[in-house]
């Protein structure tokens, strides 16, 4: 096999002047820093830890319309180790929110699946809030190709 | 020349580039599919005249999260428009007071196997007939019910129905109905035939790149054995002319209509190098 | 598609008590984003799906709030922990004020 995924990502790189978007034509893209007040808000001034929380998503999306992602949080979902919710951002979309999970003593666990659009190559955020405030962290950069065949 | 123009352009150039140049290249994945205890064949030794040994389902050219969705039938959105289909199946339409149920009754038995065997030869009509096709028939002259056109929601739904009817079975068609051959033959010219300002066919792209890419699309053989398939890119179900259609303008030539005696020759063609593939119906593709 | 939103659900018939359980959830809704628009230039009003419960014999076990980055056809896989039989509710919330709801039993031994 004489492919690697680095070449098919120059490939995909080179392209990346044609516009062909999944939700195009899309106005001006949220910055980066318009995702960093929303995670700041949310974890309401404690510091985010990595470590409990995990978030899988694809390496390379093969279409941005559809993403699937899991979080997943190491908790007991009892007493104090309860998770309340997890947010997920976007950090190269249009507007950076893209869902809240609520969770309860009743939900077992901490885990979810979901899909989502991404417009282009970018960082997908999950944070989450545990019962006693204390906010976890993680993030995955997904890369967003374009297609060849408009079929 | 203007950007617009430019990138239109420099598309172009990157098509051809990407399947006539070396670059990058990919095996098909080493993986087996079910679906539902449902054991789908995805590689089939090729029927004799094709210049290669194995024929290749599309999902072996997915990438994983979009093999895993047509691997669980719940997670498949494409399941959406099966479901839709068994409504359709038992409303009643048209002026006869008749659903395809007061006929055909539990279409899991009389519909079973059907589709994996179409296009089939109506010697009524004197052509081939697709599922799409054969249903309209069936609305017309059964049911006093209009046909649906093209492309019709409900006919999408139908036909992902009767196709998903087929489930596993493997697609053979039967060739010396009728003049089968001899639209096949036209099929196959059809198949070969450079056109469009790329001068490409679709051999150009799926039989002699099969494995490239074309920016992030790693070429398949195109097979329909999936079709109507679900396909992220649009979030809906896409039928086999649409497809056929979407590859043809991709190569900038003009695009005959759906339905039409070439888009049929080529169908009856392109089923046929698909042999021995299970159906996939509802596929879900990129 | 401009059908009616149908909700698809899977949960298992029957648990131990104490089991945590998997439900998947899909819903047939084109999740309009606001963000797109249409051949004559103008912007395509925003209609999606913006929440989705879950309760169990009344009580909360999971919910989401949903914005235009979820995908057409929402899907959810979560989980419950079930202890006694009882009722699943699920309910699907869209912008324009319509509400799709499906049951399902368990029966817990
Ligand atoms: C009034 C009875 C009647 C109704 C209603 C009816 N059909 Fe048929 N259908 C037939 C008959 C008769 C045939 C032809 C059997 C043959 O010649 O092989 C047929 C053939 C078919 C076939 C081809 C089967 C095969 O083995 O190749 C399909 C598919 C089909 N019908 C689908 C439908 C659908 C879908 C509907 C509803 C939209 C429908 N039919 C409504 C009577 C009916
Ligand atoms: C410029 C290259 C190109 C040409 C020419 C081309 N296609 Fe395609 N086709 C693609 C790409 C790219 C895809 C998406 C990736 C894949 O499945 O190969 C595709 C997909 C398909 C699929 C869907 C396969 C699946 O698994 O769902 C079919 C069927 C198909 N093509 C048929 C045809 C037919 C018939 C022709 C000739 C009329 C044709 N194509 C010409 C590039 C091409």
């Amino acid at each position: 096999m004489t492919f690697t995924r680095r070449r098919m990502l120059v490939l995909a790189a080179g392209a990346a002047a044609i516009p062909i978007l999944p939700l195009a034509p899309i106005p001006a893209f949220a910055s980066a820093e318009e995702a960093a007040k929303l995670m700041a808000d949310f974890a309401a001034g404690k510091e985010a830890v990595a470590g409990k929380l995990k978030l899988t998503a694809p390496e390379i999306a093969e279409n941005g319309n559809t993403v699937p992602i899991t979080v997943d949080v190491d908790s007991k979902m009892e007493g104090d180790d309860l998770v309340q919710s997890i947010v997920i951002f976007a950090d190269g979309n249009p507007r950076p929110e893209v869902a809240t999970f609520h969770f309860t003593a009743l939900s077992g666990t901490a885990a979810a699946t979901t899909r989502m659009r991404l417009a282009k190559t970018q960082n997908v955020i999950a944070m989450a809030k545990m019962s006693d405030g204390t906010v976890y962290m993680d993030k995955k950069e997904v890369k967003v190709t374009i297609g060849g065949c408009g079929g | 020349m203007n950007r617009r123009l430019f990138a239109a352009h420099s598309a172009l150039l990157l098509i051809v580039a990407s399947i006539t140049g070396k670059a990058v290249l990919a095996d098909p994945v080493d993986d087996s599919l079910q679906i539902d205890g449902t054991e789908i064949i995805t590689r089939a030794p090729a029927p004799e005249g094709l210049p290669f040994d194995q024929v290749l389902s599309g999902w072996l050219f997915r990438e994983a999260e979009t093999r895993a969705t047509e691997a669980d039938s719940f997670a498949n959105p494409g399941m959406l428009a099966v479901e839709r289909g068994a409504e359709i199946w038992n409303t009643v339409e048209g002026t006869m007071g008749k659903s395809c149920a007061s006929c055909h009754q539990d279409a899991a038995k009389t519909m079973k196997d059907v589709g994996a065997h179409y296009p089939k030869w109506d010697a009524a009509s004197g052509k081939p007939l697709n599922v799409e096709l054969r249903i309209n028939k069936c609305r017309v002259d059964n049911m006093g019910a209009e046909p649906y056109k093209f492309d019709d929601p409900n006919q999408l739904a139908l036909t992902s129905y009767i196709k998903h009817q087929s489930l596993g079975t493997p697609v053979g068609i039967d060739l010396s109905q009728g003049q089968m051959q001899s639209w096949w033959d036209r099929g196959k010219e059809l198949y070969y035939t450079r056109t469009g300002q790329l001068n490409l066919a679709c051999a150009s792209c799926h039989e002699g790149a099969t494995g490239k890419y074309i920016r992030a699309d790693h070429l398949s053989q195109g097979q329909v054995n999936g079709f109507p398939t679900y396909r992220f890119n649009t979030a809906g179900m896409v039928s086999l002319h649409n497809r056929f259609r979407g590859c043809i303008r991709d190569t900038r030539a003009e695009m005959p209509a759906a339905f039409s005696d070439e888009l049929m020759a080529l169908e009856v063609y392109v089923t046929w190098r698909g042999t021995g593939l299970s159906v996939e119906t509802p596929s879900v593709r990129q | 598609m401009a059908t009616t939103p149908k909700p698809r659900v899977r949960v298992p018939k029957s648990a131990a008590a104490g089991e945590v359980i998997v439900l998947k959830t899909l819903i047939s809704h084109e999740m309009e984003s606001g963000q797109r628009k249409d051949k004559d230039g103008k912007t395509i009003p925003r209609k999606i799906i913006n929440k989705f419960t879950c309760e169990f014999n009344g009580q909360p076990v999971f919910s989401c709030d949903l914005d235009p980055a979820i995908s057409a056809n929402p899907y959810f896989e979560f989980s419950a922990k079930v202890t006694e039989s009882g009722t699943f509710k699920l309910t699907w919330v869209d912008d324009d004020g319509s509400v799709y709801t499906d049951e399902q039993k368990i029966e817990v031994a």
